[in-house]
């Protein structure tokens, strides 16, 4: 669908995590870790408080519909400050340098004085409670003449392994949130400014690589729909897509609305009631489970709860979503059955219990609890109001589901969810610190001198300029290796490898130094390389690994290897003339076993394929 | 620097000087959240002394707000409404660190009126830093029938991860138990899933911050509660409700003191403590300080005042027949301190000398166990 321009206005925050060596509030290592090496475990609840403006947040009212007990994973790379049970150490001077160093690279001002706050989270990824998060600075510029409202220093959340369990090593590791005014208006934009804000970070050299170490939030409104954040989009390439598809389920659900007042739809709690005994018999496991079935009978909604508003989503599954935090699985609707084990009998008789209308649809909670049941029933009267509402796209936290739709995660928070750090004391940033911070040189500026310098083309200059082989890069060009050859490895065939599944990790520097002098001095081909640095990873030194190439030949010998070949197929030689050229390389090169760089061979191969079939 | 709220929610420092005045904020309106008490409940009586079991602090003047009644206590937790219902009587809003042995003594005062009130049993909410010690006197001052439950938080109740919903819950379950002694009810481990109690004469905070910091010292915890099912559990060492007639003998003698000994300790210390009535010294390992000290202690007990030796070790009993410098000691006069945590020797001492003018009677009953403070047998592993 195409997004025109004055429909759309988008805004992002982006999450960079920091290559610091300690995390934000404690001197633990920003080490990941896997989850088996876990030390042991602990549990907690977690509870809503009022901000010390005497208000709770309506986001963590949301949270607080079902009592959850969450379980965390110690480490030993972890302390007490992750496990809640220590007061905070002061900010971490190194992540506020380069928080400030980002602030300066798109001018921004830094605040007088930095204050940590603590932003209510109690979906369990924090162990407290709240994320601490400090605004440093604000008012900086894009190159499209958008601002950057503010950059902010956070701690990262735990991470979840599933359910309601959490690892602790990523809580506390220091990370900025950016935050772009609404100035975008295509999908396309948005991806540009996320693209030019990663790199802006990458060119600090201080910011953590790999995925999940940037995080983009996109914030979307279009008229008559209301401001939706969408939260956790990691891949770039998906920002556009999530973007175009974000707007359709906003005209959809205005759409939506439209037809339901057209048709007089209503919504009426007490619309609710008790259909368990319909269910005695089911075949649909969820319902038979259920110690409570309730149906909500929604007039003139037929076909409507059931419409597909972003693909693969319809206004049922927004219902859900807000059922589901109270805890149940999900919910039916008529639009969708007979189906999932319940039968056409079944939903005749539900028609009939409720009094319900062809144009009515139905939606059936089951419930483990009574309790759970009419939270859940009463969660789908509210989305069903805000569906018919003047609002009727509801201004809410989502988050992005594989495919680029989204599911609804809670409410848009307020500022009701800041309140003071307490235990953290304020940091002034004064002008001679903030005259003091270096600004790096921008990466796209450093590619531009690759380019001219080396003569590499932009693309792989950009990368290579990111790249953290950089060193090795350079270091390699005044050693005298061609930088097309050096950086064609590190960037394309290292790559390669790597999605193979080989350990480049442990190739070293000084082994990619040792093949590419080999190379250069003609004792392995450039084709040799990949399979050179798939034996020295997987444990071959890098001088055994030459030395089981081939014997160098020398140019004698390998005129006398091709003129053999060549004698031995001379009838494919004869009918294909110049064409046995590609066949006869792989023979060959078969024969040199990587020891003769592939162009001295075709040179010599094309030589003779001419002399073989002019010869006839 | 000023304070500016942004629209945001976060706070930042700019220069007083930028900011000019435009009007005084309006007062915050106080919430009225109708709050029902079962009257179907057994009765428990909360008592505060400034403890953050319910405190909510206004940010504006950073003071902690002063109102505090069975509906705040209600509304900040409510799963408590479940357990009984609650009368509230605010004594003082204190940090922990500035209770008084005369506070003590007003605070027995007001746990006894709620004794003879008849109600179910009694939770004083306390900072925790000193919880122990005033645990440890209300224990000497009163014998009860009923439990008198000390609770407080490790991490405060404004924060969503505080420890004050399942300790309050706990110390509620264990106040209508059957329990019939005064206990410290606090996290069992650093997990929300159950609260040990405490003997409150063998109970001492012993980490700055962990939720389970406050641990029993000599043996094992009389009980525990298990938060989801608010189960509670006695040891067959706990005290059993209505074992004892209520009684208050809230005399104290303040005039007497704790000191710790270290390598090097100048005697000349000890000179302050001339004119005191008693003197509890935490000694070293078997309860023994430098050779160099004797001489004063013995002017000091020669003078008239009470010297009790305890450990620093905290776990063991003292025993000062098997060196010299212990023999030394008994010579002087010191009386052996048993396995009497320090903090509550020193208690126990202000209650003795309150209560018992003979000098050879009070030294008795520093060695007697009155209320659970001095265990006559060590078992293993505690």
């Amino acid at each position: 669908m195409a997004v025109k321009n004055a429909e759309l206005t988008a805004g992002i925050e982006i999450h960079q995590q920091l290559d610091t060596r300690e995390k934000l509030f404690c001197r633990c290592p920003t080490t990941l870790r896997e989850t088996a090496e876990h030390t042991g475990e602990f549990h907690r609840y977690l509870r809503a408080t009022e901000s010390e403006m005497g208000t709770i947040d309506r986001a963590a009212q949301e949270e607080m519909k079902r009592d959850r007990l969450f379980t965390y994973y110690p480490y030993d790379t972890t302390c007490l400050v992750e496990n809640d049970e220590e007061p905070p150490a002061p900010l971490n001077d190194e992540a506020l340098c380069v928080c400030l160093t980002i602030a300066k690279m798109f001018s921004m001002t830094a605040v007088p004085q930095v204050h940590t706050m603590r932003k209510l989270v109690i979906d369990g990824s924090n162990t407290s409670g709240f994320q601490r998060t400090a605004l440093v600075a604000m008012n900086g510029t894009l190159p499209n003449g958008g601002l950057i409202e503010t950059i902010c220093l956070e701690e990262e959340a735990a991470q979840r392994v599933k359910d309601d369990v959490f690892s602790l090593d990523r809580l506390g590791i220091p990370l900025v949130e950016i935050t772009t005014s609404p100035c975008m208006h295509t999908p396309e934009e948005v991806q540009e400014v996320a693209e030019y804000i990663g790199m802006v970070l990458r060119s600090t050299g201080c910011v953590k690589r790999g995925i999940g170490t940037i995080r983009q939030d996109v914030n979307i409104s279009i008229p008559a729909g209301a401001r939706v954040e969408i939260k956790g989009v990691q891949e770039l390439d998906l920002i556009a897509e999530v973007v175009r598809r974000e707007v359709r389920r906003q005209e959809a659900l205005i759409a939506i609305r439209d037809e339901l007042k057209g048709r007089g739809a209503t919504v009426d709690p007490a619309a609710i009631q008790d259909v368990t005994p319909l269910f005695s018999g089911t075949k649909s496991a969820i319902l038979k489970r259920a110690k409570k079935c309730l149906g909500i009978t929604l007039p003139g909604f037929a076909g409507l709860v059931g419409r597909e508003i972003q693909p693969d989503r319809r206004l049922g599954s927004e219902m859900s979503d807000y059922a589901k935090k109270c805890g149940v699985g999900g919910i039916f609707h008529t639009d969708e059955l007979p189906a999932y084990g319940v039968t056409a009998e079944e939903v005749a008789a539900l028609r009939t219990q409720l009094n319900a209308k062809k144009t009515d649809c139905i939606i059936i909670v089951a419930g483990a609890s009574e309790k759970q049941a009419t939270c859940a029933a009463n969660q789908v009267i509210l989305r069903a109001r805000l569906a018919l509402s003047d609002h009727p796209v509801p201004e809410e936290t989502r988050k992005m589901l594989e495919t680029g739709s989204t599911a609804y995660m809670r409410p848009l928070p307020g500022a009701a969810r800041m309140y003071p750090e307490t235990d953290v004391l304020p940091v002034c940033i004064t002008t001679s610190r903030w005259e003091a911070i270096p600004v790096p040189e921008l990466l796209t500026v450093k590619a531009e001198q690759f380019v001219q310098d080396y003569v590499i083309e932009r693309p792989y200059a950009l990368q290579l300029a990111a790249s953290d082989k950089l060193p090795l890069f350079q270091r390699a060009v005044t050693e005298g290796i061609k930088p097309k050859l050096a950086a064609f490895t590190v960037l394309s065939t290292a790559t390669e490898l790597r999605r193979d599944g080989v350990e480049i990790k442990m190739i070293s520097d000084e082994d990619y130094l040792a093949v590419w002098h080999a190379v250069e001095k003609g004792r392995a081909a450039k084709e040799a390389i990949p399979a050179l640095l798939r034996n020295i990873a997987s444990g071959c030194p890098v001088g055994q690994a030459i030395e089981q190439l081939a014997p160098v030949v020398s140019h004698e010998e390998l005129e006398s290897i091709i003129q053999k070949i060549i004698d031995e197929r001379k009838e494919f030689v004869q009918t294909k003339k110049m064409a046995a050229l590609g066949p006869l390389m792989g023979v060959v090169m078969a024969e040199v076993r990587g020891s003769v760089d592939g162009k001295v061979v075709s040179g010599i191969l094309k030589q003779q394929i001419l002399l073989a079939t002019q010869g006839k | 620097m000023a304070v500016i709220k942004l629209d945001s929610g976060y706070n930042i420092g700019v220069e007083a000087d930028c900011c000019t005045f435009v009007a005084h904020a309006a007062p915050a309106t106080p919430r009225s959240v109708p709050v029902n008490q079962d009257p179907s409940l057994p009765e428990l009586a909360i008592i505060s002394t400034g403890g953050t079991i319910a405190s909510r602090i206004d940010y504006r003047t950073g003071a902690v707000t002063s109102q505090f009644d069975a509906d705040d206590i209600l509304i900040a937790i409510p799963a408590l409404a479940g357990i009984a219902r609650y009368r509230t009587k605010q004594l003082y809003t204190i940090l922990s660190e500035n209770m008084t042995p005369s506070i003590w003594q007003e605070l027995a005062r007001a746990v006894y009126a709620e004794i003879q009130r008849g109600v179910t049993g009694i939770i004083v909410t306390h900072g925790t830093d000193t919880m122990a010690y005033s645990a440890a006197a209300l224990s000497f001052m009163i014998d009860t029938p009923v439990p008198i439950v000390f609770v407080g938080s490790q991490r405060s109740a404004d924060r969503p991860s505080s420890d004050n919903a399942v300790n309050a819950v706990c110390a509620a379950s264990a106040a209508r138990s059957d329990l019939g002694e005064v206990a410290i009810v606090m996290h069992a481990t650093t997990s929300d899933d159950s609260c040990a109690i405490h003997r409150g004469t063998r109970v001492r905070k012993m980490h700055t911050s962990r939720r389970d910091a406050f641990q029993s010292i000599g043996l094992d915890p009389i009980g525990t509660v298990d938060y989801s099912t608010r189960k509670v559990t006695l040891g067959a060492h706990a005290v059993r409700r209505k074992t004892h007639e209520p009684a208050l003998h809230e005399a104290l003698d303040e005039r007497c003191g704790l000191v710790q000994f270290y390598p090097g300790m100048p005697p000349e210390i000890l000179s302050a403590y001339e004119g005191y009535k008693g003197l509890v010294l935490s000694g070293t390992g078997l309860g023994h300080v430098s050779t160099a000290l004797i001489p004063r202690i013995r002017a000091l007990i020669d003078g008239g005042t009470l010297v009790v030796m305890t450990s620093q070790c905290l776990h063991g009993r003292v025993c000062d027949r098997v060196y010299d410098t212990g023999r030394d000691l008994l010579a002087a006069g010191v009386i052996e301190g048993n396995d009497m945590i320090p903090e509550a020797a020193l208690v126990k001492m202000m209650w003795v000398l309150g209560n018992e003018q003979d000098k050879k009677r009070a030294a008795r009953l520093m060695k007697t166990d009155l209320k659970g403070e001095c265990i006559g047998r060590s078992a293993h592993g505690c």
